[in-house]
């Protein structure tokens, strides 16, 4: 047992584990994250709190973990290397085990162009890879980068995701690879909306056995209307959503109740696929939505341990 | 200008392993000037890893050739008929003339001969200090003329640190402190007062924030009718 979390002994047993996403609130009112906490207990087997997601000024994604820990669920703490220098990341990881954080996510995050604070000076003193491997020297070797000891070394389950949709396609795996070599546990994918490439992505994941050294949890993203599909499809790089789901929404009588039908069929294909150990889902601002699709998806009740 | 130094002949020996004909390509401008990668020492390194091949019998054949300037395309389209020849380039230029030789030999393998360092200017004999970060904005009218971005070592706007003592920075005591050198630049120019003025957060968009970057001059682009028209003269 590498931390002892939820999911690290779900994934150890052998379960499909399920994992959710809180967005921290723009403010410093914890009442969201409280309330979704309440609301979405029981429904996933730990919460995925962003950090800073699409470089908009948020609460931060340790403080918010916590204040999911005090509601009785996990988190499953998101770091990116946008923001912080390698000084800070070991710093937020000793921290956030204090606390009790057991889950985290290391993702290079979203250019800060795009959010809030555009002319900010980005960080990027290591890539998302170089994280993985700087955390998981810190909770196995007990050093810190370079070579000083920690008396208590950080229990800390790592992550790491994977974009099977950007390009070249063929390094995709590759890269999966580098970030198992350096120290991933497990991974969260992309969204998933175009199934063929999933598809190919898991068999060449397979060819290299990488399936058994990580455990691949799937993205999933409900639909909540047509204008969203177009967004995810024209607007989002690295996303592919295919024509058919698009006329799929384009003909709805009920768009949303439609888009919660795709993903709840999403999810029953992911079973399917040989080596995806869970399914990530990822309702952004629609987190009410969460138990209906984990319901209607067959994953209820969840395992206790 | 952009100043370089030589990697060690150890690490061009090993980023050479695998190759028999080899163009060392020197650079006549800032590398030269810097004494990194002129024609003397594209003819001094050529040497040495004729000496190398020798003694380790690996039968290299090593050429020579410096540019004008290895990033501008005219000048470095002449070595064309030098490359046809080689399996790989070694560029004595800094990264944008390696660079700009690899574009225009997609094929040919081009290994850097230098690290290129910093935008600086030489300060006496063998001396050669950064001087410009390249941010984009420049602020040098606020600053007495002197860049806190690239001379001080916290890119600080808003004064010295508290670590600067007796004009020498906390990081490095032979590094004057920028902001003292600020200081006294101004006082000299009797624009202390600017010391007063907060200036807030810089925008990094025109610095490194943005991936890389490009300045276009509508006004000075050719037409495809002219770009013709100035190959068929070329």
């Amino acid at each position: 047992m590498k931390a002892g979390s939820n999911i690290e002994r779900l994934f150890d047993k052998g379960e499909f584990v399920v994992t959710g996403e809180i967005g921290p609130p723009m403010s410093s009112n914890p009442s969201s994250i409280q309330e979704h906490a309440r609301h979405l207990k029981g429904f996933a087997d730990a919460f995925n709190l962003t950090d800073n997601q699409t470089a908009i000024v948020r609460m931060s994604s340790l403080a918010s973990s916590v204040i999911c820990l005090q509601e009785g669920v996990e988190p499953i703490m998101q770091m990116t290397c946008r923001d912080r220098n390698r000084i800070a990341m070991q710093s937020d990881l000793l921290g956030a085990s204090a606390l009790g954080v057991r889950n985290l996510l290391c993702l290079s995050g979203d250019h800060q162009t795009f959010g809030n604070q555009a002319e900010s000076k980005n960080v990027y003193d290591l890539d998302s890879i170089q994280q993985l491997m700087m955390l998981r020297r810190m909770r196995d070797e007990s050093k810190v980068w370079g070579d000083t000891d920690i008396k208590e070394a950080p229990r800390v389950y790592l992550g790491a995701a994977a974009n099977p949709f950007a390009d070249p396609f063929e390094f995709r795996v590759t890269r999966l690879a580098k970030k198992v070599k350096a120290g991933a546990d497990f991974i969260q994918t992309q969204a998933i909306f175009d199934m063929e490439r999933f598809e190919r992505y898991m068999k060449e994941a397979r060819s290299r056995g990488l399936h058994e050294e990580v455990h691949i949890m799937a993205g999933v993203v409900p639909l909540k209307s047509l204008g969203a599909a177009r967004y995810m499809k024209n607007k989002v790089s690295g996303m592919i959503v295919p024509d058919q789901l698009i006329d799929r929404m384009k003909g709805a009588e009920d768009p949303k109740e439609e888009g919660i039908s795709i993903c709840v069929e999403q999810i029953h294909h992911l079973l399917t696929i040989e080596g995806v150990h869970g399914v990530h889902i990822m309702p952004v601002a629609w987190e009410k939505k969460l138990p209906e699709i984990v319901e209607r998806a067959g994953l209820l009740p969840r395992p206790v341990l | 200008m952009i100043i370089g130094e030589q990697k060690t002949l150890k690490e061009i020996m090993d980023n050479l392993s695998g190759h028999g004909s080899i163009l060392v390509a020197g650079c006549r401008s800032c590398v030269a000037i810097c004494l990194a990668g002129g024609e003397k020492e594209v003819g001094v390194l050529s040497e040495a890893l004729r000496i190398h091949s020798d003694l380790e019998g690996l039968n290299w054949t090593v050429g020579e050739v410096t540019l004008e300037r290895q990033c501008e395309k005219e000048w470095v389209r002449e070595i064309a008929p030098l490359v046809a020849e080689v399996d790989c380039v070694l560029s004595l230029a800094c990264g944008v003339g390696a660079q700009t030789v690899q574009e225009l030999f997609p094929d040919t393998r081009v290994v850097p001969g230098l690290n290129t360092s910093n935008m600086g200017a030489p300060e006496e004999q063998g001396l050669w200090n950064e001087k410009c970060g390249g941010c984009g904005d420049c602020v040098l009218h606020l600053t007495g003329g002197v860049c806190p971005i690239a001379r001080c070592a916290k890119s600080l706007l808003n004064g010295p640190c508290g670590g600067s003592q007796e004009g020498r920075c906390e990081v490095d005591p032979d590094t004057p402190c920028a902001w003292d050198q600020i200081y006294q630049s101004l006082k000299r120019l009797d624009r202390l007062k600017l010391m007063e003025d907060v200036i807030p957060p810089k925008s990094w968009i025109p610095s490194r924030s943005g991936g890389p970057r490009r300045i276009m001059r509508e006004d000075a682009l050719l037409t495809e009718d002219e770009k013709r028209a100035k190959e068929g003269l070329e």
